[in-house]
């Protein structure tokens, strides 16, 4: 075993990689229980494509069998009902993850210098998934699959000049129709999935450069030992590893419990008008996105006034794409002198609990029809998400933090 | 495009109001897809009384012969109408365009109705037709106002002379004793071959097969989950040993 991994070695540097990655990667020894969602995430990606390239196997993109294909898989293909329930559910769980990981990235300051680039990468994955979880669901080409496309791809359309012909564009018809359904499952099976897991390594790379935050915030490369081992890190294989899998352990548990007892997540995985196919002719009473775009499907919908002669649609879509544009600009609008908010002053700590909250009333709102009651409070969540960005500059400098130790905590 | 998409939209606003949904209160419903007795006399009404005009096309005799427990010669003999085969999916021989023009839309396949609407939707819908003059066929239904399909279990249940009290149960009077609202329907204008529990039971078999239709791996997922639940706990007692044995050394 050793002669082989000399000879690949000499030839390819694998030992380099293994230490470079995991054996020799030190990484803080305080991390809790935020830091599982990373490798979560991994965890969640892999099931993404391993189920997804099974389920291509007998799926048919086109208008008349998609619908009977996906039926067929529940019915006929040998445990094809655990493949599809695994994909479905894994497209929820990858966002749950994915919006606890940005969480984290938020409260513990990993965005700040040195990990500009990590946050940019991992934003750009954040938008490619969205990309491909929007794709994916036209695929079972249910009523809300179709009714859903149809909504967002029309967006395109509130674009002055351009719209009309972009939205066309991008359908290929003009409806939503068989030819839509090819091109979204080309991008979803094939282009979107490159692009995803090139950045993913580029996300991994960039954090293995500067190293990993934690929830003090602390550069833990300040402080080595004679060896030049920082003093507070630990090896990531095989401490995080071990440890990971506990997070691997109750991840499961509560994914296996939506699969095999609640698949349709109560009507939130699997919208209840999808177990009808689509049909252009029949618009269903209430067209929801599924839920985690909803947040900015409800700023989408807030904004309701006409401005300098364009249609409020618009510029909601203006205020949707800000929305998401604002995020990647974050790690200079932090002016703290410190990364974690153990560490940050109240201002920070409360300016952050109330985007928390706003963007969970956000995702709420945009489930549920509206009212007028209910726009208006969309709109004031709407106009706190962005004013926890716009303000940003101006607390994290006027407030007084707190001393941040030399060593790691806890 | 705009006016064509509109046009279209108001040429099939007849079947979109077949289609709407209703809020009005609905019957609880309790699927039981262990029943096997249930499931048998739901697929002896279903293939009886609504297939001629609704198919299940997603599903295969075969399954539902084999996850009921009827014996596949039965099944041909009795269950089949067409001259499919037991392998085969589960149409019917009705024409679409026609259907259209005799109910306004072609009978949707029934395969998921009870995902798609809900269990307590259909229990209830089943139950709930009632005699109205005004509609082209005579009968209209308190869950799905203005429906285009006929009565067809008129010969059970018999035809409710005014609406049915769907979304009350039954219940006694504590003082007298007397059982209110034990049949949903307090007058009938024709009397059927069934009394109001026995409908009632029949359409419970009719609703649980047609739940079984909708989610047939539903018994069989909820076993496997057990066990896969008792070893992901399993395995997480190992990690979590694992994992101390190692951070043991972290101080």
């Amino acid at each position: 075993m050793q002669k082989l991994i000399n000879w690949v070695d000499e030839r390819l540097p694998i030992v380099d990689a293994w230490n470079k990655h995991l054996g020799k990667y030190y990484a803080p020894k305080n991390f809790n229980v935020w830091y599982f969602f990373g490798s979560l995430a991994m965890l969640v990606l892999v099931n993404q494509l391993v189920t997804g390239i099974w389920l291509t196997m007998s799926y048919n993109p086109s208008g008349e069998g998609a619908f009977a294909s996906v039926e067929y898989i529940m019915r006929d293909v040998e445990w094809g009902w655990l493949l599809r329930y695994l994909h479905s559910t894994g497209a929820s769980a990858f966002f749950v993850v994915v919006y606890l990981h940005m969480f984290r990235g938020l409260m513990y300051g990993s965005y700040q210098k040195p990990r500009e680039l990590i946050w940019i990468f991992g934003m750009l994955i954040y938008l490619i998934l969205m990309a491909e979880a929007f794709m994916g669901y036209l695929l079972p080409w249910g009523q809300m699959s179709y009714w859903g496309a149809q909504v967002i791809v029309n967006l395109f359309g509130a674009i002055p000049v351009i719209g009309e012909d972009l939205s066309l564009w991008i359908r290929g018809d003009y409806l939503i129709s068989g030819i839509t359904l090819n091109r979204f499952f080309a991008l979803h099976v094939v282009a979107l999935p490159i692009v995803l897991l090139g950045l993913v390594v580029l996300h991994i790379l960039a954090l293995h450069e500067v190293g990993s935050n934690n929830p003090d915030g602390i550069d833990i490369k300040k402080n080595k030992d004679e060896n030049g081992i920082p003093k507070d890190g630990i090896p990531f294989h095989p401490y995080y590893t071990v440890h990971d899998l506990l997070g691997v352990g109750v991840f499961f548990f509560i994914f296996f419990i939506v699969v095999f007892f609640f698949p349709e997540g109560g009507g939130l995985f699997i919208e209840k008008p999808n177990f009808e196919p689509a049909n252009p002719l029949k618009t269903p009473n209430h067209i929801a996105p599924v839920w985690y775009f909803t947040p900015f499907y409800a700023m989408l919908r807030a904004v309701t006034i006409d401005l300098f002669g364009l249609d409020a649609k618009f510029w909601g879509v203006v205020v949707m794409g800000a929305a998401i544009a604002i995020l990647f600009v974050l790690p200079w609008l932090d002016r703290s002198p410190v990364r974690s908010m153990r560490y940050k002053g109240w201002l920070s700590r409360i300016a952050l609990a109330i985007f928390a909250v706003s963007f969970v009333v956000l995702g709420y709102l945009g489930l549920v029809p509206a009212t007028e009651g209910r726009t208006m409070v969309a709109q004031i969540l709407t106009v706190l998400y962005f004013l926890y960005f716009i303000l940003m500059p101006f607390y994290t400098r006027m407030e007084k933090t707190k001393p941040v130790p030399e060593r790691v905590t806890g | 495009m705009r006016k064509l998409i509109f046009g279209l939209f108001i040429a099939v606003l007849p079947a979109l109001g077949l289609a709407a949904g209703s809020t009005v209160p609905l019957d609880s419903f309790e699927s039981d897809h262990s029943d096997k007795a249930s499931l048998q006399r739901g697929a002896a009404l279903f293939t009886n009384y609504c297939m001629g005009c609704h198919s299940m096309e997603y599903a295969r005799y075969k399954r539902v012969a084999d996850d009921l427990e009827i014996p596949v010669e039965l099944y041909e003999e009795n269950l089949i109408f067409t001259s499919a085969k037991i392998g085969e999916l589960m149409k019917n021989s009705m024409n679409k365009d026609m259907a259209a023009d005799w109910f306004g839309a072609p009978p949707p396949d029934l395969t998921l109705e009870t995902r798609l609407r809900g269990e307590a939707w259909v229990y209830s819908y089943l139950r709930g037709f009632y005699k109205d003059e005004s509609r082209p066929l005579g009968v209209n239904n308190v869950v799905f106002p203005a429906v285009g399909m006929p009565h067809v279990l008129v010969g059970m249940q018999g035809l409710c002379a005014v609406e049915p009290n769907i979304g009350t149960p039954a219940s006694v009077e504590p003082l007298s004793g007397n059982i209110n609202n034990a049949d949903i329907c307090p007058e009938y204008a024709i009397e059927g071959s069934m009394s109001g529990a026995e409908f009632d039971q029949a359409m419970y078999d009719l609703t649980n097969f047609m739940s079984y239709m909708a989610d047939p791996i539903k018994l069989e997922r909820e076993r496997l989950g057990i066990f896969v639940l008792i070893f992901v706990a399993i395995f997480f007692v190992f990690a979590y040993l694992l994992n101390r044995e190692y951070w043991k050394d972290v101080h």
